[in-house]
């Protein structure tokens, strides 16, 4: 019965709206069932080469079998279980920051951010401890689209927070900096500066140092997005009243208690989604990386769909991307909303 | 008596703005003087110089000894020794009142924890906020805010505090809980420089009773004296608005 009001009211309340309403049922009409017939009732799902896809559908099995590449790059199988080991880690402690008491929540935090860095690089480069050593070179698929995101974020968060407050300083020369430093990221295009970290960086360095270059596209990929980071979390820092620098500074606070201790926590709550926002951002600029070189999950698939056994499944290549980076996506989003409303019960 | 804060020939200016012109006061030990006069007469900033929340330009101020200059360990010093009070309470909202009360004794003070609470929890009770001790401030009522504020600044012990209108931000019916708070403090022997309107409260302990008007102080009594005979006619003009 409501079902039937709420129709009423809101799809066919008036002449145009009926209109609309059935001018879109049409588009839905012509579009999702030739869809639906593509990506399941005539696509083909298993099977072992491209003969096996007979129907007029979709050739999943294209994804099936390139699955491990599109996930792992050209990782070697039989190491692959260090990645696995990683990521189960790390999905495992964000996951378990929401059933665990403030003072674990610490401790997650600190293992996150300073722990888990080093011993996931230990895991997926090895040649430490007997475990056999695997070159960035062969790094790719998701697992470095994931690498390069979480590496950058987790670096460049910090020096984003530095800056905005470098920003904000009343010594002209850090202030001067800071501008600096955050117009110049913000106003060239990611893609050249991946170039440049490729290509130009080098000339930089001492001759005889030889940075590996998935070192020099993180640190590239950071210092962008940390002057990105600078102006969102700025904008958080605006919003807290002076009286609080003032309650905080009459207490004996100096600069740096007083912002570690009472502008940051109020501030970056603020900004939970513009910087959620970002890191989303960041994530999906991920393929640029493909001019250096490097290749991550899109740059995989473009591989792939290129190999004479597999021509003609670029589209099967691309839905699947896209589908995977949705679902990262959409988790970030989610995620930041969780973060967002928890900590705001807490006030 | 021994002073224990002295300002001479202060100047300050905002910009071309002078707002303070050549202030000169003394407060004894034990000391209570308030200061009214109207909107824009430089009040706050006055007493915000005091703890060097404002800067001034010329002129000394001597706090407990300490002369105040840019050498920031003074500063940090001066202010763990001097308390403030502000209009809009200023609590830090993300903590509940019991961590705004430990968290200065704490970072500052170096206390332990366990020392700190039990300081908080003696204030929290002088200022009867204690059952409220676990709450946020968005969840109290202005008066309760404002205790909860005089409380936190209690916490750091100090020989002195500094109040700018504590009560113009509250409703009527809040302003007395707050003024038996500032009362009962007098009446234990803090020396205290108050800002406000309150001329009830300011007969009630003040010891001394200072006008100011564009940046200057032009009358300075103890307080029989301020309200029964006010010689500058700016003093008289004020008084019979403010007591009507
Ligand atoms: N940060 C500032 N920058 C520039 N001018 C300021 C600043 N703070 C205060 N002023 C100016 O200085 C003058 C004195 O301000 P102050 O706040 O000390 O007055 P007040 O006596 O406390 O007034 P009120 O009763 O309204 O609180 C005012 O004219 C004000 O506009
Ligand atoms: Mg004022």
């Amino acid at each position: 019965m409501n079902l039937v009001n709420w129709t009423r009211k809101n799809l066919f309340s008036n002449w145009h709206d009926t209109l609309l309403t059935f001018i879109i049922l049409f588009l839905f009409y012509i579009s999702i069932p030739p869809l639906l017939s593509w990506m399941f009732f005539d696509a083909t799902f298993f099977g072992t080469s491209k003969k096996d896809c007979s129907g007029t559908g979709a050739c999943w099995v294209f994804i099936q079998v390139w699955l491990k590449r599109f996930t792992y790059g050209m990782y070697p199988n039989d190491q692959i279980w260090r990645i696995d080991l990683a990521f189960i880690i790390f999905f495992f402690v964000i996951g378990a920051y929401f059933f665990v008491n403030t003072k674990i929540k610490k401790i997650l935090f600190i293992f996150l951010t300073i722990i888990f860095p080093f011993l996931a690089i230990f895991l997926f480069h090895g040649g430490l401890f007997g475990l056999e050593e695997v070159e960035t070179r062969v790094w790719g698929g998701l697992f470095l689209t994931l690498f390069i995101s979480v590496f950058s974020i987790i670096f460049c968060f910090p020096i984003g927070v530095l800056l905005a407050m470098g920003r904000r300083s009343k010594l002209p020369v850090i202030r001067y900096f800071s501008i600096g430093f955050i117009e110049l990221w913000r106003g060239v295009p990611l893609i050249t500066v991946l170039f440049m970290a490729a290509v130009m960086f080098p000339v930089f360095l001492p001759s005889g140092t030889n940075l590996d270059k998935l070192v020099r596209v993180i640190i590239a990929i950071t210092l962008f997005e940390s002057a990105y980071i600078a102006e969102v979390i700025r904008g958080g820092l605006q919003a807290i009243p002076k009286g609080q620098y003032d309650a905080a500074n009459s207490l004996g606070m100096g600069y740096w208690k007083s912002h570690i201790l009472i502008i940051l926590p109020q501030a970056l709550k603020i900004v939970i989604p513009g910087v959620a926002n970002t890191f989303i951002a960041l994530f999906k600029d991920t393929p640029l990386i493909l001019v250096v070189g490097l290749m991550e999950l899109l740059g995989m698939v473009n591989m792939a769909k290129t190999n004479p056994a597999w021509l003609g499944l670029a589209t099967e290549g691309y839905v699947f991307a896209a589908i995977v980076y949705f679902i990262f996506c959409f988790a970030m989003s989610r995620y930041s909303l969780r973060l967002e409303k928890q900590l705001k019960t807490s006030n | 008596m021994q002073s224990i804060i002295e300002l001479k020939n202060v100047n300050k200016w905002f910009g071309e703005f002078q707002v303070l012109k050549d202030i000169n006061l003394q407060v004894s030990q034990k000391e209570k003087i308030v200061i009214c006069g109207p909107s824009g007469s430089g009040k706050s900033t006055l007493i915000r110089c005091i703890n060097r929340l404002e800067e001034h330009q010329k002129g000394d101020i001597i706090v407990d000894g300490i002369t105040l200059d840019a050498n920031t360990k003074n500063i940090e010093k001066i202010r763990s020794e001097v308390g403030m009070v502000f209009q809009q309470f200023n609590l830090f909202p993300h903590l509940t009142i019991l961590d705004n009360c430990t968290l200065a004794p704490i970072w500052v003070k170096k206390k332990t924890k366990k020392e700190a609470e039990e300081i908080a929890t003696k204030y929290l009770e002088k200022v009867q906020i204690i059952d409220q001790a676990k709450k946020f401030p968005g969840q109290l009522s202005g008066g309760q805010q404002q205790r909860a504020a005089i409380a936190r600044a209690l916490c750091m012990e100090p020989n002195i505090m500094l109040f700018d209108e504590p009560t113009s931000a509250l409703d009527p019916e809040m302003i007395k809980e707050v003024l038996d708070v500032m009362v009962d403090l007098a009446n234990g022997g803090m020396t205290m420089c108050v800002v406000t309107h309150e001329m009830g409260f300011a007969k009630e302990v003040a010891d001394r009773v200072i006008f100011m008007d564009e940046g200057k102080i032009v009358e300075e009594k103890p307080t029989q004296q301020f309200f029964n005979n006010p010689e500058n006619e700016r003093t008289k003009l004020f008084l019979s608005q403010i007591l009507n």
